[in-house]
C-alpha cells in the first residue's frame, strides 16, 4: 500500500505543476485592456489649453458627431509618429479631433503644434494626469473614438495607417 | 479664558495632523495593493512612472472626496479591469489558486493520518 501511495502523490504533484506552468506560461503577462467596449464618456471639467477657461465634457460630446479623443504630449516620441495620421483625419469633416494634452507645458506643446501642424478642433490640458485616469488611460498616446457620448473604440499606442482606415470605415 | 482658547487651538492643530497622517496612510496602503500597468512587477506605490504618479494623485483626490478604500478599488477595477488589483478575486480562473492550499492541506492530513493508523 505504502509503496503505491507515494509514487501516486509524486505523479499527482508533477501533473498539477505541469498544468499550472502550461497554462501560466501561455498567458501573456502584459496588461491588455479591452478595446471594443461601449462605455459612457467619463465626465470631466478641464482647463482649456490656450487659456484658463474651463471646458465641461457634456458640452463637447453632446452632438451626434464622431469624436476622436487623443491623449498626447510633446515629450512623447510615438505621438510624433501618429501626428501625420491625425493631420489626415483633420480633413475629414465627419469627425472632430479633441486633444488631451497630458502632463505637458504650454511652451513645448505649442511649439510641437507649430512645427507639425495642429489637427485638433479643441485641446484640453491635463496637467497632473488625473483626468486620464478617469478615462482608463495608462500611457501616451491613446485615442478614443466617441459616438453619441459613448466610447466605441479605443486605440492604444500611436495610430497607424490601419487604425486610420478603420476609423474612416467606422465613421462613413 | 485665554488659556482655554490656546488649548483648543493646539488640540485642533494636533487633530488635523492626525487626520492628514491617516489620509496618507490609506493612500499608500491602496497604492501598495495596485499593480503598475506600465512597469509590471512593481506596485503603484513603488513605481515612479508617469502613470503611477498620476494614479497616486488620483487616489489622493478620491480620498479627499470622501471615497472609501473599497470604493476606490472598485472604481479602478471598472476603469482598468481586475488585473490592476494584486488581490485576485475568486472566479473561474482563480479558483484553483484559492483551493490549492486547502487541497494540499487535506492531502497532507490524509498522509499523516494514514501513517499514524498504519503504525498502530
Amino acid at each position: 500500500m505504502k509503496s503505491k501511495f507515494i509514487p501516486l502523490i509524486f505523479i499527482l504533484i508533477f501533473i498539477i505543476t505541469f498544468v499550472i506552468f502550461y497554462k501560466g506560461l501561455k498567458n501573456p503577462n502584459i496588461y491588455t485592456p479591452n478595446t471594443n467596449l461601449e462605455k459612457d464618456v467619463p465626465p470631466f471639467e478641464l482647463k482649456s489649453f490656450e487659456n484658463d477657461s474651463i471646458i465641461i465634457s457634456e458640452k463637447i460630446f453632446k452632438n451626434n458627431d464622431y469624436y476622436l479623443m487623443n491623449i498626447w504630449a510633446s515629450w512623447c516620441i510615438p505621438c510624433k509618429v501618429e501626428h501625420e495620421f491625425l493631420m489626415k483625419l483633420k480633413n475629414n469633416e465627419k469627425i472632430k479631433l479633441i486633444g488631451l494634452n497630458y502632463k505637458d507645458n504650454f511652451k513645448n506643446a505649442s511649439s510641437f503644434l507649430n512645427d507639425l501642424g495642429n489637427p485638433y478642433d479643441l485641446i484640453v490640458s491635463d496637467r497632473d494626469g488625473t483626468a486620464s485616469i478617469e478615462w482608463g488611460a495608462y500611457g501616451v498616446p491613446e485615442s478614443f473614438l466617441i459616438y453619441k457620448s459613448k466610447i466605441i473604440k479605443r486605440f492604444i499606442g500611436p495610430i497607424n495607417n490601419e487604425d486610420l482606415l478603420e476609423i474612416q470605415k467606422l465613421i462613413r | 479664558m485665554k488659556f482655554i482658547h490656546i488649548f483648543l487651538i493646539v488640540i485642533n492643530i494636533l487633530n488635523f495632523n492626525l487626520l492628514k497622517a491617516d489620509e496618507i496612510k490609506t493612500e499608500s496602503e491602496i497604492a501598495k495593493n495596485l499593480r503598475c500597468l506600465i512597469c509590471q512587477g512593481q506596485s503603484v506605490y513603488d513605481s515612479d512612472s508617469e502613470f503611477a504618479i498620476s494614479l497616486k494623485l488620483a487616489i489622493k483626490d478620491k480620498i479627499q472626496q470622501g471615497m472609501s478604500e473599497e470604493e476606490i478599488y472598485s472604481f479602478l477595477k471598472m476603469k482598468y479591469g481586475e488585473w490592476i488589483l494584486y488581490d485576485p478575486v475568486f472566479n473561474r480562473n482563480t479558483y484553483f489558486l484559492w483551493l490549492l492550499p486547502i487541497l494540499i492541506f487535506l492531502v497532507g492530513g490524509a498522509i499523516i493520518i494514514k501513517k499514524f493508523y498504519y503504525k498502530k
